[in-house]
Parts: structure tokens; C-alpha cells; sequence
């Protein structure tokens, strides 16, 4: 048995692991990555690592350096258990493969700090090589030091958007332009709000936009009729800007990026009940305000709410301070009642934010039949939209999965499922909540099938 | 047959350990360390076709979560090419290799 | 309130339900029937076991039965319109070096000959020969004709037949209770909905024996399922479906490339929480046992893992035939894990005693009364295939005895 494991080493995790080490604790912290970091706090490989203020402006590298000299600083105190995959979650036991070993470990607490993906929107041609997720697009330059692209247009609804743009640019890429789905007087609406909740993130984010403008990056707000289209690999990207005219732009890479979506998968497997969430538009675990989800089993950061990583840091300090709270040891209240004012003003602010940038979930009332909409499975939104108006169709998304195998592949639904219930909730003209969530199954990745179980204390 | 013009690009000088790696039986020079996606997709256009289509792709999500980088190597065993590192003598394969059907 | 009449009704929609409505509206267009179903139609048991439609292997009084399922199975297009994957992969009942497993198989192959099925006893040498693949096995009966199909599709699939031949089929509606007066069956469902009919038909799978409690009668059901996998795609090399005798791997490939796999022992599954966990270590040792079965299959993934809440009887032996206590009510549940391939040979041989009083498929096998009486057995299977707590569970109920 071990006192507290931490699943995930990003913000959130290597916070959490910070306060845990420092009350004499030991926790194992597990996560998939070669390096801590998660993907905001990427650390990269050695050679790159002097780039590291080019790649992410000073301000940003100054933060993610502080938070890895933090973690670094525990080192001794921690088991950190990189390239670790937790896959299965039953019975009090988390099982943890690493290579072809497949562990159980037994926790007195565990907290999961599993993060946020690019939340997905399928376009035309958006299976084509060339056209990454754009948080993938910012991991590859972080972590690998590396383009997906030449002549690249990021587009979608998020505030990444320009920040992504803006770090291509810096490395020599040619941004084409910056396609944001949102409307320019969507976001100004939500101004006030962001400005009252962090008025300086908000300052940070207008400059990114000065700044690519300033550069000559074209941007256009309000971007409609979104399609990718090429031979082997993307070539052009065509849309329809705000005053309604055809564009149409030579390219070899796109990023695409509608927001976040939280990684659930093991709080669904543990049996915490989920919720649905209104303006991220997603299924988000209950928890109370500190991570609290079940007797032994905390949630903190992206994963259990969307926030950003400065929120997920705070997020996993209050869920560390949770465990230590409910074990009887003494915390210190000021700290955490401080924690808790700047977590709820961070979360407000990526409340406001998930408004300006909507996702433009209406797309999916008239989103083409030839598109598609599950990559694993190659399933078109025709196949979907058939099989919901066929007799005793499909009425929520696990019954459309089972009918039509959208859903059903490799990647459990994690970038079509949000997808489907918008798409069959236009298509039976039904609240989106009503057509329910992807069941979690074991293993939350594919693992492999040689893979053999060791005995917990085996090394 | 000529490979197709990569699109991914390295921007960063890596002074790890070059690595001689080989894809489809080309022999290719990666970087110790790097991810096979990098590794492959500065070599050509894409990772592997789709069981379904049999369209080509090149990954997605960069991250380890879309998995739709998944290898293979000569020995059969498959590998999520965003998340598995380069090492020297890798053999990889953007299609299954030959296995009893094929006998 | 909403008061249906009709000539019969049928609790649950799975796959024995709507085989029934469909075949009584096939054989009797004039016949009124209705399918009420608490979810979905074919979205348990039905809708997420193995898929195998194997005939050879079971117990030699469901031979007849299972033949009658096969010929309808064989023409399932023309019955319902759709293929549903049905592919005539033959199956493999396979022993390893071990003389009990080597008789098991050798009884199974000579009970198939008696009761009309063709199979075929293959050595070693034999199989190395056909499926050079396969890796540990000392003989196996072969039977051409057997197959799988996709449990996913085939129930809705029925359904909708059932329906285009005018079954009335009514999801979400869960039945509160149900009562016969006189000669009429009075069921209150969900929605105020009351349905009154001259036949009622219990196939409500691992929640039958509440409605079998409605009219004084039981049976010692014990909810269960097996672990379950699936593989990631691999290239399509694995034609049938194969069964070692000790239930330690069942696997088939599907032409898509995903290799679908279950393995003994059975864990206890929840019908009220509606849940079915699948024990990790489970799967990891049937995959050590698909690999050692399969060593090709080395570098493939494990890509998802389920189970299922099917409803067995100690005696691993169904409940198909009429009540004890109630004319006109026929019980059809209990199908132990097996009863995909029976579905449609159950359908009609419902109809034949729904519409003609009696049926040319012997059924004495399958009374309810063997557990009023107690003359139902505990079947030697429920020593190994189940986990033990099930074990207990099963023994434990006063209808059953002990033997060997």
C-alpha cells in the first residue's frame, strides 16, 4: 500500500506532489510522458532546452522554469514513474503498465491529474496528414523541436490560436493566417468578464493578437464553412470569412483546436458520477471545491475542470491539501482559503473565455454526410445521421456506438464523441445533455497484449 | 521509389546522438530521442493508410490520446509513434508486417 | 392511462423476445403482438456477448433446438432484411494434451453426429496442417457449420423486422407487475401504460425471474459475465472461431481485423446497479492464453474489455416452456451464456406453442418445474468456469442438488 499516488505530471500533479513532499510525504507520481510537465509545462529533451525562451517567450519560460525547479527541488521525496500508463482503475487498485509490466498499485489516496486534449470538431479533409490537433501543433515544437508545417494556418475557437501562431512564426514558420470560428462581437461581450477575472492574462492574449497582426499574420474572426482538402496531404484550406466571402489558401499544415477536453476517463472508471456542463459544453466529474471526489480519490486540474495550467497548478495544491486534511493532518487555512479565491477567479476567467470562444458545435446541424466524424473507425456523420433516423435508431451515443462504430475505435471517443451527441442532438432536435456520454472501458489506451501483470513490489 | 516530400520540419539543432533508423526498409537518420513521428514524418507524407479507407495518415493529436499513430515495428509489435522515442537500429514499418494470412 | 390489447405480450426486448414477436407475426399476420422492453432492444446480454452461433459442444438436449436456430440463422437475410455479419466460420472445439479435455471433445463430436450435425475430429497433425497458426492444442472436433455474427447489430436488426410485420415493440418502458384475471394478463408498465393480452411471454434475460415471482414460481438465477476483449485490427488470418475446452480463451477475428476474445472464470455481474465490471487480471490472463493459443497475434493491442449481465441456471440449462403455475404464461430465459445462436430456433418454437399448444422441439429439458421440484443439477461447469462466490451462490439455492 502507498500513501498517496498522483496520476499525471503536469501543472496540476507536479503541484500536488510539491505539497505532499514538503509535509513529509511520499507520493508516486505516474504519468505517460518522458518528462514531467504535462503538455503545458512540457520540459524538452536536453539539446533543446536552451530554446526554450525563443519557443515560449521569457514570461512564459520564466513560469515553467519556476514550476520545474519546484519539482526538481522534491526530487528525493517523490517516485516519479515516467512513461507509466494508467489504464485501469477497480477495487481500490490502479493498474500502471510500463513497457510490457502491468502493475497494481494499492493507494490510501489517488489523485488524478489526467489533464485536457484539444477538444475536437470534424471538418472536411480533416484526416488528411498535414492537419494536427493544436495543442499537438505547440507539443511538437516544445518537445520535439519541430514544425508540422511550412505554410500553416491555425484554425478553430480558442485563445491558443494566436499564442500557437505567434511561437510558429517565431521559429521561421510562415503563418498563413489565423482562422477563428468565433465572431469578433462574441468576444468583446465577454471582455468585462475576462478583464474583472485576470486582467492580465487578458492583456497577455490581446497582445498575441497585436503582435501577429503587427507581423502581417492575416486573421479573420468568424470564420464559417471550414474545409481542408488535398490529394495525400493537406494543400488548401478553403472558408468563408465574416462578410461572407470564399477564400481559399495554399497550405501544407493545419492546426485545428476548439478548446479543451478533459481526459475523464479513469474518474469514470472509478464510478465518479459526471455531469454536463453548460459553457464548456462537455461531461465534467462532480467533485467538491477542493478535488474531492470520492473517499481516497481527488481530481485536480484540466481533467476535472477546465481552467488553464495556472489553474491547475492552484487546483492540485488544494486537492494535495485535501488528502492531507482528511488524513487529520493540520493544513494551513490562510494559504488555502487564498488558493481557493484565486482558483475560483482563474475558473471564472476560462468560463468567460469558453463564451468568447465557443465551439461551434451548430456546425454539426449541417455538417456534410461525406465527413468524418470518428478517425478510428472512419464513420461518416451520413452513417450517424442514418442510423438515428432508421426505426429504433439510436437515441444517445453509447447505443449510436454500438450501432455504427462511431466511437468504438482506439481512441475511445475522446475527439468524436462531443461531436455525436451535438450532431444527433440537431438531428433529433433534443437537448445535447440527453444524448448522454461514450462510456469509459479499460484500458483507457490500448496497451499491449503481450504484457504480462508483475507483482506490485517487483522493480 | 522516391518518398513523397516530407512536410514536418525540424527547426531545432538537436546535438543528441544521430541514429540510423530504417522505415519500409529505407535507411533513414533520426536523432536519438526524438519521437518516431518526427523521425517518419521528415522522411515522407505519412505514418501508415487506414484499415477502413485505406487513406493515408499522419497522426493527429501529437499527445498520445487520437492513436492514430500507431506503427509498426519489424517484429510485429505495434508502437504509438508520438509518444515512443528513436533508438538507434529502430526497424519501423507503416504497414503490418507479413503475418500468417500472408505465409 | 393507455389500456393495449393484445394476443400476446412479451416481457424483454432481447434477442429471445423479438426473435418471438417476429416469428408469431410471420407464421400469424393477424396475431397482435407486443414487445415491452425497459431500454433498449438487444442492449444486454443479448447485444454484447461473444457473437458465436456454435451448435457443437452443447448439452445433447439442446441439440435439436440448436439445429432448428442454425437452418434460421442460415437464412437470416431473408428473414429480417439484414446480413448482420453472420459469416459460417465453422468452429473449433479444441483440447489440449489432457485426456479429460480429449474426452469432452470426442463425447461433443459423437453427441453432434447423433443429433445430424457433421463434424470432424482433427489430431495434431491436422490441425498444424489447416490453421498453422494455432499453437498448443492436441485435437479438436471441427464443425463446418457453425458461425458468429455481430451481437450488436443482429437484436435491433430483428427488432426491426418485427416491426415492419407489424410487432408493436415499445422501448423504455419498464414493467411494474403483472397478473392474470380471468383469462386475460393485465401488465402495468411505465408511462401509465397497461397492456392486457391472452399470452404473456417472460424472456426479461437476467430480470426474468422477478416476473416469474409475479405468478409464484422462481428459478435460482445467477447474474454473470465473462470477461471480454478486443484487439486492435490485425490482418484477417483467423477464419474460425475457436474454443479450448477448458474456457481459458474463445476468440474469433472479424473481417475488419479486430480479434474478439472471451475467457473463463465468469465474474458476478449487477442487474440493479446495471453493471458488469471486468476483473483486470482477468483479462491479462486470457490474453496470455490468446498469445499462447495465437503466438502471431504477439505485437497486437488490447483496445477494450467488457462483459455482460447474462442470466445463469446451476444447471447451465435454460428455462424455455410453460409456467407451473399459470396457463398461458411461457418462460424463455436463462440461456446460461449460450444463447445467441438459440434466439431464433426459441422464437419460433415459442410460436409454435403460443399458436399451436405444443411444440415437434423437445423442450422437457428446459421445464421450470425442475427447480419446484428439485430435480435440477448443479452442472459440472460451475466448478471451473465461474468464480467461486458463484459458485456458492448457485449451490447454495434449496431447487438445486449437487452432483458429480
Amino acid at each position: 500500500m502507498h500513501s498517496t499516488v498522483i496520476v499525471g505530471a503536469g501543472p496540476a500533479g507536479m503541484a500536488a506532489a510539491v505539497v505532499l513532499a514538503r509535509a513529509g510525504e511520499h507520493p508516486i507520481i505516474v504519468d505517460e510522458a518522458e518528462q514531467p510537465g504535462g503538455q503545458v509545462w512540457r520540459k524538452p529533451a536536453a539539446p533543446l532546452q536552451p530554446a526554450l525562451a525563443r519557443i515560449l517567450g521569457r514570461a512564459a519560460a520564466a513560469e515553467h522554469e519556476q514550476a520545474h525547479a519546484e519539482f526538481a527541488s522534491i526530487a528525493a521525496s517523490v517516485d516519479h514513474r515516467p512513461r507509466h500508463l494508467a489504464w485501469n482503475l477497480q477495487g481500490g487498485e490502479l493498474f500502471v503498465i510500463e513497457h510490457r509490466r502491468i502493475r497494481p498499485l494499492r493507494y490510501g489516496a489517488l489523485l488524478l491529474a489526467t489533464g485536457a486534449t484539444d477538444r475536437l470538431l470534424p471538418v472536411p479533409g480533416w484526416t488528411l496528414p498535414g492537419v494536427f490537433s493544436l495543442g499537438g501543433a505547440q507539443t511538437l515544437l516544445k518537445d520535439q523541436g519541430a514544425l508540422i508545417g511550412r505554410r500553416v494556418v491555425f484554425a478553430g475557437a480558442s485563445p491558443l490560436l494566436y499564442l500557437a501562431a505567434l511561437q510558429y512564426k517565431a521559429m521561421g514558420a510562415t503563418v498563413v493566417a489565423v482562422l477563428d470560428t468565433t465572431a469578433l462581437p462574441e468576444k468583446l461581450r465577454a471582455t468585462p468578464a475576462l478583464a474583472a477575472a485576470a486582467p492580465r492574462v487578458l492583456a497577455r492574449g490581446l497582445s498575441y493578437m497585436a503582435r501577429l497582426r503587427a507581423g502581417g499574420v492575416a486573421i479573420f474572426h468568424g470564420v464559417t464553412a471550414l474545409g481542408i482538402e488535398g490529394q495525400d496531404y493537406a494543400e488548401r484550406v478553403r472558408f468563408r470569412c465574416s462578410r461572407g466571402a470564399e477564400h481559399d489558401l495554399a497550405v501544407d499544415a493545419v492546426a485545428l483546436g476548439f478548446g479543451l477536453r478533459a481526459e475523464t476517463q479513469l474518474l469514470d472508471l472509478a464510478g465518479v458520477p459526471l455531469a454536463f456542463d453548460v459553457d464548456f459544453r462537455q461531461w465534467l466529474p462532480i467533485v467538491d471545491g477542493d478535488g474531492r471526489a470520492a473517499p481516497g480519490l481527488y481530481a485536480a486540474g484540466d481533467g476535472c475542470t477546465i481552467g488553464g495550467a495556472a489553474a491547475a497548478a492552484i487546483s492540485g495544491r488544494l486537492a494535495a491539501y485535501a488528502i492531507l486534511a482528511d488524513r487529520g493532518v493540520a493544513v494551513p487555512a490562510t494559504e488555502v482559503a487564498m488558493l481557493r479565491a484565486r482558483l475560483a477567479r482563474l475558473r471564472a476567467f476560462q468560463r468567460a473565455l469558453s463564451r468568447a470562444f465557443a465551439w461551434p458545435a451548430h456546425w454539426l446541424a449541417d455538417a456534410r454526410d461525406d465527413t468524418v466524424l470518428c478517425r478510428c473507425e472512419n464513420v461518416t456523420v451520413g452513417v450517424v445521421r442514418a442510423a438515428v433516423a432508421a426505426p429504433l435508431g439510436p437515441r444517445e451515443v453509447n447505443r449510436a456506438k454500438a450501432l455504427t462504430r462511431c466511437g468504438m475505435g482506439r481512441c475511445q471517443a475522446r475527439f468524436c464523441g462531443l461531436a455525436t451527441a451535438e450532431l444527433m442532438a440537431h438531428a433529433l432536435a433534443a437537448p445535447v445533455a440527453t444524448m448522454g456520454r461514450h462510456r469509459s472501458q479499460a484500458p483507457v489506451k490500448p496497451i499491449p497484449l503481450d504484457a504480462t501483470l508483475v507483482d506490485e513490489d517487483t522493480p | 521509389m522516391m518518398p513523397a516530400k516530407p512536410r514536418l520540419v525540424r527547426v531545432l539543432d538537436r546535438t543528441a546522438a544521430s541514429a540510423t533508423i530504417t522505415i519500409d526498409g529505407d535507411v533513414v537518420q533520426a536523432f536519438a530521442g526524438e519521437s518516431v513521428l518526427v523521425a517518419v514524418l521528415a522522411h515522407t507524407t505519412r505514418l501508415r493508410t487506414h484499415e477502413v479507407d485505406g487513406a493515408p495518415r499522419a497522426g493527429f493529436c501529437l499527445m498520445g490520446a487520437c492513436q492514430d499513430c500507431w506503427v509498426w515495428l519489424a517484429d510485429g509489435h505495434r508502437i504509438r509513434a508520438c509518444t515512443t522515442r528513436v533508438v538507434d537500429g529502430m526497424a519501423v514499418l507503416t504497414g503490418p508486417p507479413a503475418g500468417p494470412a500472408d505465409a | 392511462m393507455t389500456v393495449l390489447r393484445v394476443n400476446t405480450a412479451i416481457v424483454g426486448g432481447g434477442l429471445m423476445g423479438c426473435w418471438t414477436a417476429l416469428m408469431l407475426r410471420r407464421r400469424d399476420p393477424g396475431h397482435c403482438v407486443c414487445v415491452i422492453e425497459k431500454g433498449k432492444v438487444g442492449a444486454q446480454a443479448s447485444g454484447v456477448n461473444y457473437g458465436n452461433l456454435r451448435i457443437q459442444g452443447r448439452h445433447p438436449g439442446q441439440l435439436p433446438l440448436s439445429l432448428r436456430a442454425a437452418s434460421l440463422w442460415e437464412r437470416l437475410p431473408d428473414l429480417i432484411g439484414e446480413g448482420c455479419e453472420f459469416d459460417a466460420t465453422g468452429h473449433l472445439y479444441a483440447a489440449r494434451d489432457d485426456a479429460r479435455e480429449i474426452a469432452k471433445v470426442e463425447t461433443a463430436a459423437r453427441q453432434a453426429s447423433e443429433a445430424g450435425l457433421a463434424t470432424e475430429l482433427l489430431d495434431a497433425r491436422a490441425l498444424a496442417q489447416r490453421w498453422p497458426w494455432l499453437n498448443g492444442f492436441s485435437m479438436a472436433s471441427w464443425s463446418p457449420r457453425d458461425a458468429i455474427a455481430n451481437p450488436r447489430l443482429v437484436t435491433p436488426a430483428v427488432a426491426r423486422a418485427a416491426r415492419a410485420h407489424g410487432a408493436l415493440i415499445h422501448e423504455d418502458t419498464a414493467v411494474h407487475g403483472a397478473a392474470r384475471t380471468g383469462a386475460v394478463f393485465r401488465i402495468d408498465a411505465a408511462g401509465g401504460l397497461t397492456i392486457e393480452a391472452d399470452t404473456l411471454i417472460n424472456a426479461a434475460g437476467a430480470w426474468a425471474p422477478e416476473v416469474a415471482g409475479w405468478f409464484g414460481e422462481g428459478a435460482p438465477i445467477v447474474p454473470a459475465g465473462p470477461p471480454q476483449f478486443v484487439t486492435d485490427a490485425v490482418p484477417y488470418f483467423i477464419r474460425p472461431s475457436v474454443q479450448a475446452v477448458d474456457g481459458t480463451v474463445i476468440f474469433r477475428q472479424v473481417r475488419q481485423g479486430h480479434v474478439v476474445v472471451a475467457g473463463y472464470p465468469r465474474s458476478p455481474s449487477d442487474p440493479v446497479a446495471n453493471r458488469a465490471p471486468v476483473d483486470a487480471r482477468k483479462i491479462v490472463n486470457a490474453m496470455g492464453h490468446l498469445l499462447r493459443a495465437v503466438p502471431a497475434l504477439e505485437g497486437a493491442t488490447l483496445l477494450r474489455v467488457w462483459s455482460g449481465i447474462e442470466g445463469y441456471l446451476p444447471d447451465m440449462l435454460p428455462v424455455i416452456g410453460p409456467s407451473g403455475t399459470t396457463p398461458r404464461l411461457v418462460h424463455a430465459f436463462g440461456f446460461c451464456g449460450h444463447g445467441f445462436q438459440l434466439a431464433p430456433g426459441v422464437g419460433d418454437v415459442l410460436a409454435d406453442l403460443v399458436l399451436e399448444g405444443s411444440s415437434r422441439t423437445p423442450l422437457d429439458r428446459f421445464s421450470i418445474g425442475r427447480f419446484a421440484d428439485g430435480s435440477a443439477e448443479v452442472a459440472e461447469h460451475f466448478t471451473r468456469e465461474f468464480d467461486r462466490s458463484l459458485q456458492v451462490q448457485a449451490v447454495a439455492h434449496p431447487g438445486a442438488q449437487r452432483t458429480r
